[in-house]
């Protein structure tokens, strides 16, 4: 598998939606343990909104800016302003592309990677959605093949193994820095939201 | 934790619309919804003036929306339960109640608020609207005075709305009402305790778990941790405890003239509010310092938590001015 089209694109962004909305208990229950317990209902909100927003016809850059803007607008929040910022952040690497391939989904990764890592004013280590968005985006560097399958999939490991690494991070931001030490052992209930989305994208991908 | 708290509600995904078509009826006429947007608006706004754009994530009734009114905030942004409100909400409130003087954002020192509140900035800046952007933070418990930027904001936001309200009804330019809102938060100082936490209605989770016997000092106003959970003691002993942090981190003596405020965060009964009052104010007078307004009532609630916290503001001509004057809304109101 080597480019998508952009109605696979819709597509895989409608997945990806499901695919959080269906894990909303699991990120609830994660943000309970360092947070206030509201991540997972605002990432649902989100992406149902996303879902209402994904119609037919859509470029590849459109479906991704939609994405990012139903998130942003819906689920409010930090997880708001920073997800949406993730899909909106490197949607312009697809203007006026035909197809989505492995070269222009790293460039994406490495542009949302900043613009979410500015908007947030946060670095690695701090136990954020960044612990994850970054390992993910260096693993599919790496991944220099043209095969899309084997990209997400590499994607998606850097984003899992952001997830572990995170549980032995103190937070030094957001509502779970009062935790300091504290938050260690529970992993970054954004990282895991990163997992899902990057995990969705190679599912999809998969499947075809 | 086996069952979700009891509450009346309906369809829980509805908790805010459904809230903010009540709050606003509240205001016999003075404050409009916009209609199908999270946004309160005063109905009396003059033609011209400095807006006081007020907002922050919903489950805090009376704070933030309840403090839209005559002398206090123009409009507000809601957001959902513990969640800030999107750009696009905060954006359509402040183009709303624009009056041509340009906007200050006054709201609590959030992740999430911050960074919602900069994306509205700056799309407003797009459109030719000056927005200027002041952040409470007066929990003392919630970092070092060094890292006073990353201090949550909790109660101190009524006197600094009451503060920044007043000057954006009087004065004539945004510098000043941003100069006068800038004080009040940097004279302000809170910190709260929880005895039991509250819950989401959307999730029926409690924010946090606290055994029978603990409570926690300095808890935040969404459950986040504070400095230790311990065991419960007697009031005035966790008087003692928040005062001596509060008044460590700005100092008062003889001759401070002060504002308190005394929180009550949900489900605390007004008779332990005003046992704690009592011990507030003997441990002041033993320091000579006078008491020129106090309040003591439910102002920023995290649904049904029980706790308080205490809030005060150090005082001169120009903050006692603006905290005089007469304001109208569902959440504060002085005759």
């Amino acid at each position: 598998m080597q480019e998508l089209t952009p109605p696979q694109v819709t597509d895989m962004l409608r997945a990806v939606a499901q695919a959080v909305i269906d894990k909303t208990d699991v990120l609830t229950d994660a943000d309970l343990a360092t947070g206030d317990g509201d991540h997972g209902i605002g990432m649902r909100r989100g992406c149902e909104a996303a879902l209402d927003a994904l119609g037919p016809d859509l470029s590849i850059e459109d479906a991704f800016k939609k994405t990012g803007m139903a998130i942003m607008s819906k689920t409010g929040g930090a997880a708001g302003a920073v997800f949406g910022t993730f899909f909106r952040g490197g949607a312009g690497v697809f203007a006026d592309s035909g197809s989505l391939n492995a070269g222009k989904f790293r460039d994406f990764l490495a542009q949302s990677c900043a613009a979410v890592s500015k908007r947030g004013g946060v670095e690695e280590g701090a136990k954020t959605m960044v612990d994850a968005v970054m390992p993910a985006f260096r693993a599919a560097a790496k991944e220099t093949g043209d095969d899309l399958r084997e990209v997400f999939a590499a994607a998606e490991q850097g984003a899992l193994d952001g997830v572990e690494a995170s549980k032995a991070m103190i937070a030094t931001t957001g509502k779970a820095r009062s935790l300091g030490e504290r938050s260690i052992g529970h992993p970054d209930p954004g990282a895991i939201s990163v997992s899902i989305i990057l995990g969705a994208m190679k599912s999809y991908v998969s499947g075809l | 934790m086996t069952h979700a708290p009891k509450k009346l509600l309906n369809d829980t995904r509805n908790v805010v619309t459904e809230m903010l078509d009540g709050l606003a009826l509240a205001n016999d006429g003075l404050v409009e919804r916009i209609a199908g947007k999270d946004i309160l608006i005063r109905t009396d706004l003059p033609d011209s003036k400095v807006t006081l754009l007020i907002g922050g994530g919903s489950g805090h009734e009376p704070l933030f929306h309840g403090f839209v009114g005559y002398n206090l905030g123009d409009a507000a942004a809601c957001g959902q339960v513990f969640a800030a409100p999107s750009p696009d909400i905060i954006f359509d409130a402040a183009m709303a109640a624009h009056r041509g003087k340009g906007v200050l954002f006054l709201y609590g020192n959030y992740a999430g608020d911050n960074m919602n509140f900069d994306i509205a900035a700056e799309l407003l800046a797009e459109e030719g609207i000056d927005v200027r952007t002041v952040r409470v933070n007066d929990d003392v418990a919630a970092a070092p005075p060094e890292r006073a930027d990353d201090r949550r904001g909790i109660a101190g936001d009524i006197y600094a709305i009451k503060v920044a309200g007043g000057a954006a009804a009087t004065c004539q330019t945004l510098d000043e009402v941003e100069r006068i809102a800038r004080k009040a938060v940097g004279n302000l100082r809170s910190m709260g305790v929880a005895v039991a936490a509250g819950s989401i209605p959307e999730t029926g989770k409690l924010t946090f778990e606290l055994a029978d016997d603990e409570i926690e000092v300095g808890m935040g106003a969404h459950g986040e941790a504070g400095i230790a959970k311990q065991k419960l003691v007697s009031a005035d002993e966790v008087v003692d405890q928040l005062m001596d942090r509060i008044l460590t981190d700005m100092p008062l003596g003889k001759g401070d003239e002060i504002a308190i405020l005394i929180n009550n965060l949900g489900a605390t009964t007004m008779m332990e509010m005003l046992i704690v009052n009592r011990r507030v104010r003997q441990i002041l007078e033993g320091q000579g310092v006078k008491v020129y307004r106090s309040d003591v009532g439910t102002y920023l609630t995290v649904q049904e938590m029980a706790g308080l916290s205490i809030t005060v503001m150090k005082l001169d001509d120009e903050l006692k001015q603006y905290l005089d004057m007469p304001a109208r809304s569902v959440g504060f109101s002085n005759m």
